[in-house]
């Protein structure tokens, strides 16, 4: 984890209510794809939580850019949508566990619901870049939600679905995954798509997950959960959890 | 050179700042970030004598220059705290820590105090009957002087390492319950816990936290922490631990004007994992600037 200031390079609606925000600054406390920043927004006490969707090879001072995909669902989102370029960002960046990439196998079923699309794009990279043949499927509920088809597309093979067919297939994630011979899943979305990959799916996998978050880096226990094992705080110990030990 | 040693019921602080307790887990997961022997002490999170999971999330919400938490005292329990983490902390903190402690019957408290108080690495006990968010248990001890006598008593029976009360601020006269701790044995007192506070979920119109209710800390307390560890400090003969939304080393000055030998910060090390560094570090620039060349010459200096 680094902390520090970042430097808002651009901030552009990409979808409904959906922005790509890219900043410059540390990159060197990113570990793995599926990780997360949290930001810290002028007029809020806490932090905002964001998974990173992309980042590049830090440079011999340690920059590089970092992309991040964020939906506005609240007043601190709303804030962070107005930011304008050259705005300095207080963040914490490289939270959590981020995706465990050694389990893949050679070809990883890459699954992602709204606003739970951008972790698995750095994942799909980094797959790519190991030799990997990874298989993308993005779900929406409709046209107007749909982002990064052409990003993905431009590196691996991607299926978009929409809940009301008005774009890519009709029907939800899971009904796509029923064509594709997978070795291995990762995925990111809500919490109804996961309920439905964990009746669907035919292998291991990794799940992230999404919860309100005090800190960040494991010190408040705000988002602690159970598993089969021991408890975990999704910050620190997640927010990626192994099928096996989730608990439903 | 100024003098930032204080002390704390018989033990000489380095520095007057501890992280205080549920903020800072046992201490070693801030040990990846700096050294955290650079702090006064820290107050690790509160044990109970059975392991607890806590309340069900959401267990934080944002508030206006602070934050609602109901996270109900998750901890491994007394046993496991000893075995793992406090022998992880003894591995990168060399000072006496503060056990935080808590209950849910006066039988809990002394069983907890007991068995925690035998481990070299304690240096205080911190009795938290002040928890706004368990049931049973926790803030309803501290909010009757008669209870509050009786849990100090209990504890004081089963330890000679120094107890301190950390209270409430959810009551009608804290001076009164302060009185009572000092007067069954109690070395020291340490407030304010967090506010008894809600935050309703528009989109729902139900409130944001599982457990409804939650403490409410940050730096919107603080006026409330200082008029109130002010009000403590005339009250008792004990030393005044003070807490309540610090994040700079203007603020722990405030406190220690009031009355505070040492003071705890809280809410801002989730917002800074560095915020207790920061503070420290920054604290001889913040006293030269103020004429202050020992700490010791403020405490209580408001009165």
């Amino acid at each position: 984890m680094t902390e520090g200031f970042y430097v808002v390079l651009s901030n552009n609606k990409i979808a409904k209510d959906v922005y790509e925000l890219i900043v410059e600054g540390d990159v060197t406390g990113i570990s793995a794809p599926g990780q997360f920043v949290n930001i810290k927004l002028d007029g809020f006490y806490l932090r905002r939580p964001i998974s990173i969707c992309d980042y590049s090879a830090p440079d011999e001072r340690g920059v590089g850019k970092i992309t991040l995909i964020y939906k506005v669902v609240g007043h601190g989102t709303e804030s962070l949508s107005a930011y304008l370029p050259g705005k300095r960002l207080d963040m914490l960046c490289g939270l959590g566990n981020g995706y465990d990439m050694s389990k893949s196998g050679d070809k990883p079923l890459l699954i992602g619901g709204g606003v739970g699309v951008p972790p698995l794009y750095a994942l799909c990279k980094k797959l790519k870049e190991q030799g990997k043949k990874p298989t993308v499927i993005i779900g929406f509920n409709t046209k107007d939600e749909v982002f990064y088809e052409n990003e993905f597309s431009g590196i691996s093979r991607v299926i978009v679905t929409t809940a009301d067919g008005s774009y890519g297939l009709k029907g939800f994630v899971t009904d796509a995954m029923k064509d594709v011979d997978y070795t291995y899943f990762y995925t990111c979305g809500p919490m109804p798509m996961f309920r439905a990959i964990e009746k669907t799916a035919l292998t291991s996998g990794q799940y992230s997950f999404e919860e309100r978050m005090g800190c960040g880096f494991g010190a408040c226990m705000g988002c602690s959960c159970k598993t089969k094992y021991k408890n975990k705080r999704i910050c620190k110990d997640g927010p990626v959890l192994e099928r096996e030990e989730i608990i439903w | 050179m100024v003098n930032l040693k204080v002390d704390l019921c018989g033990i000489t602080l380095d520095n007057p700042v501890i992280p205080a307790s549920g903020t800072f887990g046992y201490g070693y997961e801030f040990a990846e970030y700096y050294d955290i022997n650079i702090l006064g002490s820290l107050s690790f999170k509160g044990t109970t004598l059975e392991p607890r999971f806590g309340n069900p999330t959401p267990r934080i919400a944002e508030c206006p220059s602070g934050m609602l938490n109901a996270v109900g005292l998750q901890n491994p329990g007394v046993e496991e705290v000893i075995s793992t983490e406090l022998k992880k902390l003894s591995e990168c903190f060399f000072k006496p820590v503060m056990a935080n402690v808590s209950g849910f019957s006066v039988s809990d408290y002394a069983g907890t105090c007991e068995r925690i108080s035998g481990c070299k690495e304690v240096g205080w006990i911190e009795v938290n009957i002040s928890c706004p968010n368990v049931h049973n248990g926790g803030m309803s001890f501290g909010t009757v002087p008669s209870s509050a006598a009786e849990v100090t008593r209990a504890v004081r029976r089963v330890t000679d390492k120094p107890i301190i009360m950390k209270l409430s601020p959810n009551v009608t006269d804290i001076a009164e319950i302060a009185r009572a701790c000092e007067s069954e044995g109690a070395d020291g007192i340490s407030l304010i816990n967090t506010l008894l506070g809600m935050r309703i979920d528009l989109k729902k119109g139900k409130p944001v936290l599982a457990n409804k209710t939650g403490g409410y800390s940050g730096p919107s307390v603080l006026p409330v922490a200082i008029a109130m560890v002010y009000k403590v400090y005339e009250a008792v003969k004990i030393p005044v631990v003070g807490m309540g939304g610090i994040s700079s080393a203007e603020d722990v000055l405030e406190f220690m004007y009031a009355g505070a030998s040492a003071v705890e910060v809280g809410a801002a090390n989730l917002i800074d994992p560095f915020a207790c560094k920061k503070i420290i570090e920054d604290l001889p620039r913040v006293m030269e600037k103020y004429g202050i060349n020992d700490l010791n010459n403020i405490i209580g200096g408001a009165h």
